[in-house]
Order: structure tokens, then C-alpha cells, then sequence
């Protein structure tokens, strides 16, 4: 049954977020053959729509206007109203962001629909469009369906592949005008914690560091070893609590919940909270001088060894590794 | 100061999970209090004490969950609500959930409510924001601090590790972020005043809902475990060879690299 879907991009730092993309993926998945438009949101976005059409959203919506520069819920919810009005859509994808967890649910509500959200996989089964989504801290799974109601979902980035991108399909680009009012939350000030360059929650490698890098110079290395990978740091929350790296990067069930194609686990014992954040990678390393440590349970590759001694010489390693290939 | 919190008694996800006839078996399993849900009800507490009023807890669920409401009663709340709705709702989920509490919550005349949020068991954080929408009041879900003053708020939202710092104003509901507080453990008198704190029990008839009004919104059709990691390779031998191997590993067996 083709349905028209909606997709919510993300824009960070000027430009597009992966889970964008891979949200118009799996809304081509629910839309069965119907059409996908992606909506892009912002005081100056329109020239971030040609990327979406490239990685197969068969429209763009842009609404623009000086009061979306930053996101609030009720300018948000405003400016997807005029879409959903317009566009008459039976679906919206969003990522499951610090924005997509936020705004979802509001606009669920206001459409007294479901929202299955964090879903890690879609698929068509019997006439079903069947969702898949971790619960109990990602140690087992459920599948769901929407009985009634619109179908909002939130993607977790880095599960779902994007179509290849592909600058010869061909999309319309359409603006839709808002008159943004009575916002109830006035964003003051942003405050940058996080590092530069590769966003954690979507990088393909992981570098983490726990307790074991037993200081701040410690990370040094790890980053080394991330930037190399082109990836990014995590860290494990007995890291951050011990001050050695700020609360930003933990990886765990308080922090960030990650699925990078590689993660590469340094000096972490591998305490539940923290497997609750990363025990879904697909391809775990652990770094560990205490055999018995938890973490090589998790492990699909395993070195007992002092960090300081192994990443220097991984980090050798890789380098060579990229000169042959 | 009217403050609200809305408390989720939850599976304890450090314990082993086992599916039995498609359900996560709960038998032996600890519950506890939401861990987000502690922080909002410690806040809850923080604010009320500064500020003066009263805290009410708010639960949906079974009788079970009167034990998690003690407990909150017992760090300092002043009141506790359950709303059981399991013998009249069969099919729920979060649709439900914020439905049951906007329509109790509608005419309390809240100053502030708090959540967790998300609950570590479902996960799916939509509670808070839901209900925010249904009672029309604005929302800032992932909070690290709150400042009240009159009726201005000043709140620092985490934001995947950055901070953003808001301004907006009361009546409003929040949802709290690990780094909001330390939540306090009952004391010795708590634990004795609590046993005296009124905790009521609402049914869906009293709220003037109907099944039909609340019914859940999407299905879960399956529960299953993620497939078995096969048992992981510790490699051997010389450290400088081990990394070798590794690095040969990951690009060609792994092929993440």
C-alpha cells in the first residue's frame, strides 16, 4: 500500500546530518512505492536540498525563517504543521536525536498517534510495515507495528544504510512559508562541549577509553588512534567521573548510545552501563591489562595487554596498512 | 509551588533478561524507581524546599508500583498517586500512558512537573513531551540544571554533550538528564513518615476515560534476544604480533577497515 512519507533533516554545523539520509531510507521502506519528502528546516537551508534528492528523497520541502535558526519545539512543531497541511503525508522519519527525541513526541500527541522510536530496523512483512527497536537497555529487541494513527518513527543513526548517493536523480525542490509566533522556549545560548569534527553518535569507529587511561593526557593516544581511523573518542563513565575527559563523550546507558562499525574499547573493564551504550557495535576490540575483565565477554577481538603498550603500536600499524592500500 | 512527578517503576536492566512465551519474564527480577525518574523526583523535592508547595508523585501502573511510590514518598514527596489502568486497558503503550496522565493532571493546576527522560526499560522517551502537548504547556526535555524565579525559568538542556541554555517560563514540564543532581536515599524517619503519606488509587473510571479512549496505538509482536555473539577471538603470543594480527583481522575477516 503506497503511503506518502515525510522525512525530518538534520542540519549540524551548515550541512546535513548522516541520519538524515538514513532516514529517508527507511522512509522509502514504509512508504511502499509512495512518495518521500524530505523537509528541511532553518533561516537559510534551501541549498542543502539538492543532497537529499542525491540520496533519493523524491521531494524537498524547505521552510526557512530567521526564528528556526536554532531549534526550539514550537517553532518546529509550527513550521512541520504547515508541511503536514500541505503535504497530507501517513508518515514522518526522524533520527533519534537529541531533536527527533524531542520533537516527536510533542507531534505525535498533537495527532494522537504512536511513535515507534529508536528503531534500528524496518522492513515490509506481511502486509506489515514491522519496526525493530531495543529495549531493556539493548539487551533484547522488539519488533512493533502502528495499529493506528500516522506512523512517527525515530531512526537511531548508524543502523540503517542509506541509498547510495547519486547526484543524477532527480527531485523538485518546493518552500513553504511559515509565520513563526509565540515561542514558549527562548534557546540564550549554546554552549560547544562537544569536540570538533566527527559527530560521536554517527561515527563509523569508535576509540573509548576508561578508567585504565588513568589520566587526561592519557586520551592523548586514543585520539591519535581515532583520528587516524577517522573517527571519534568515547569514554566510559568512570572516565568521565575521574575527570580525565568531559561527560560529553560517555558512552553508556547515562550518556550516548552508539553503533559505530568498529569500537575499539581501551583500559574499560566493561561495566553494564557502559555495554548498555556500545554492546551493539558490530565489531568490538577490547584493550585490557585484567583478562577477566567484562568487557572481552562483549569482545569480538580481544588483546590483554597495557593500552599504552597496544594502541602506539596499533596506531603504527593502521599507518602502514593505509600505505598499501 | 504545585510540582508534580511523573514516575515510572521499572525493570532493573542489570538483571539477566529471559523471554518466556514472547514476554520478558519478570519473575525474581528486581524493580526500582526509573533511574531518570530519581533525579526528577530528588529535583522535585530541591524545588519544593526552596520554593515552598508540594510534590505529588504520579504513577501508571499496577498495585505492584506502590512500592516505588513509597519509596519516592520516602526521599521527601509529599503525596503519591497510582493510576491503575491494568485490568481496564489491554493494549497500552506510551499513547496510553500520556493520555491516562494529561487527562489526571488537566485540572491540578500544575506549576512544574518533572520526569525521567526516558525509562531504561522501554526506552522510548516520550512521556514527558507528550504530555507537555496534551496539557498545552511548553517542555524542555533533557535538563542538567533549573533555576527557578517568579515565574521565569532558566534551564541548561544537555544536547547530545553540548549545553543549551533556555529560557522560558512556569507552568512547565521538564525531563531530567543524569548530571541534574544527586538523588538522596530515603532516610530512617522517611522510610517512617512515608508509611503515613496519603497514596491514592485511580482507576480509569475516575478519570472519565474509556478503553477506547487510551487504546494503545502500536503493537509489539515480538520480543526476542539479540543473536548469541559467538565467542570472542583473545588473541595470543607476543604483544607487536598480536597487534599485527589484529590490524589483519579487522581488514580482512572484519572488513571494518
Amino acid at each position: 500500500m503506497a503511503r506518502k512519507v515525510l522525512t525530518l533533516a538534520e542540519v549540524r554545523d551548515g550541512a546535513l546530518r548522516n541520519v538524515s539520509f538514513e532516514a529517508v531510507a527507511a522512509a522509502k521502506t514504509i512508504a511502499e512505492g509512495g512518495e518521500v519528502v524530505s523537509v528541511v528546516v532553518g533561516a537559510s537551508v534551501r541549498s542543502l536540498a539538492n543532497e537529499l534528492i542525491a540520496y533519493g528523497a523524491d521531494r524537498v520541502v524547505v521552510v526557512e525563517h530567521e526564528k528556526l535558526a536554532t531549534y526550539t519545539p514550537d517553532g518546529y512543531a509550527q513550521a512541520l504543521q504547515a508541511v503536514v497541511e500541505q503535504e497530507k503525508p501517513e508518515g514522518i522519519v526522524f533520527g533519534h536525536t537529541a531533536l527527533g527525541k524531542d520533537l516527536s513526541p510533542k507531534l505525535a500527541a498533537k495527532w494522537q498517534s504512536g511513535l515507534v522510536s529508536d528503531v534500528v530496523a524496518v522492513e515490509e512483512t506481511g502486509g506489515n510495515i514491522v519496526f525493530t527497536r531495543p529495549i531493556y537497555s539493548g539487551k533484547a529487541f522488539e519488533k512493533k507495528i502502528v495499529t493506528d494513527g500516522f506512523m512517527f518513527v525515530t531512526v537511531r543513526p548508524n543502523n540503517i544504510a542509506p541509498l547510495e548517493k547519486d547526484e543524477s536523480r532527480a527531485g523538485t525542490i518546493v518552500d513553504v512559508q511559515v509565520d513563526i509566533k509565540d515561542l514558549r522556549t527562548i534557546v540564550r545560548d549554546v554552549v560547544r562541549k562537544t569536540a570538533e569534527g566527527v559527530d560521536l553518535s554517527e561515527a563509523k569507529v569508535i576509540v573509548a577509553g576508561g578508567r585504565g587511561v588513568k589520566s587526561a593526557e592519557g586520551f592523548e593516544p586514543l585520539k591519535e588512534l581515532a583520528n587516524l581511523l577517522g573517527g571519534a573518542v568515547g569514554a566510559s563513565r568512570g572516565a568521565c567521573d575521574a575527570g580525565y575527559c568531559d561527560y560529553s563523550l560517555q558512552i553508556g546507558q547515562t550518556g550516548k548510545v552508539v553503533t559505530p562499525d568498529l569500537y575499539i574499547a581501551c583500559g574499560i573493564s566493561g561495566a553494564i552501563q557502559h555495554l548498555a551504550g556500545m554492546s551493539n557495535s558490530k565489531v568490538i576490540v577490547a584493550i585490557n591489562k585484567d583478562p577477566e575483565a567484562n568487557i572481552f565477554k562483549v569482545a569480538d577481538y580481544g588483546i590483554v595487554g597495557d593500552l599504552f603498550e597496544v594502541v602506539p603500536l596499533l596506531i603504527e600499524e593502521f599507518k602502514k596498512l593505509k600505505v598499501h592500500s | 509551588m504545585n510540582i508534580f512527578v511523573l514516575m515510572k517503576r521499572t525493570f532493573d536492566t542489570e538483571e539477566k533478561i529471559v523471554v518466556q512465551n514472547g514476554k520478558v519474564s519478570e519473575e525474581g527480577a528486581e524493580f526500582i524507581i526509573n533511574p531518570y525518574d530519581e533525579y526528577a523526583i530528588e529535583e522535585a523535592i530541591q524545588v519544593r524546599d526552596q520554593h515552598g508547595g508540594e510534590v505529588t508523585v504520579v504513577t501508571v501502573g499496577n498495585e505492584d508500583a506502590e512500592k516505588e511510590l513509597r519509596t519516592a514518598l520516602a526521599m521527601g514527596a509529599d503525596k503519591a498517586v497510582l493510576i491503575n489502568i491494568e485490568d481496564d486497558v489491554e493494549n497500552r503503550d506510551q499513547y496510553t500512558t500520556a493520555k491516562v496522565l494529561a487527562e489526571y493532571l488537566k485540572d491540578k493546576e500544575a506549576d512544574l512537573i518533572l520526569a525521567g527522560n526516558v525509562a531504561i526499560d522501554g526506552g522510548s522517551g516520550q512521556v514527558g513531551p507528550r504530555v507537555a502537548e496534551l496539557l498545552g504547556i511548553p517542555y524542555v526535555t533533557t535538563i542538567t540544571k533549573l533555576e527557578i524565579d517568579g515565574t521565569n525559568v532558566k534551564v541548561v538542556r544537555d544536547v547530545e554533550g553540548d549545553e543549551e541554555v533556555i529560557e522560558t517560563s512556569l507552568p512547565l514540564l521538564v525531563t531530567a538528564q543524569q548530571g541534574l543532581n544527586e538523588p538522596r536515599y530515603p532516610s530512617l524517619p522517611g522510610i517512617m513518615k512515608a508509611k503515613k503519606k496519603p497514596l491514592e488509587e485511580l482507576e480509569l473510571d475516575d478519570l472519565d476515560l474509556e478503553e477506547d479512549d487510551v487504546e494503545a496505538k502500536t503493537k509489539t509482536i515480538e520480543i526476542f534476544l539479540p543473536p548469541k555473539k559467538e565467542e570472542g577471538k583473545i588473541l595470543q603470543g607476543d604483544i607487536s604480533e598480536q597487534v599485527k594480527e589484529l590490524v589483519s583481522l579487522l581488514h580482512t575477516e572484519a572488513k571494518v577497515i
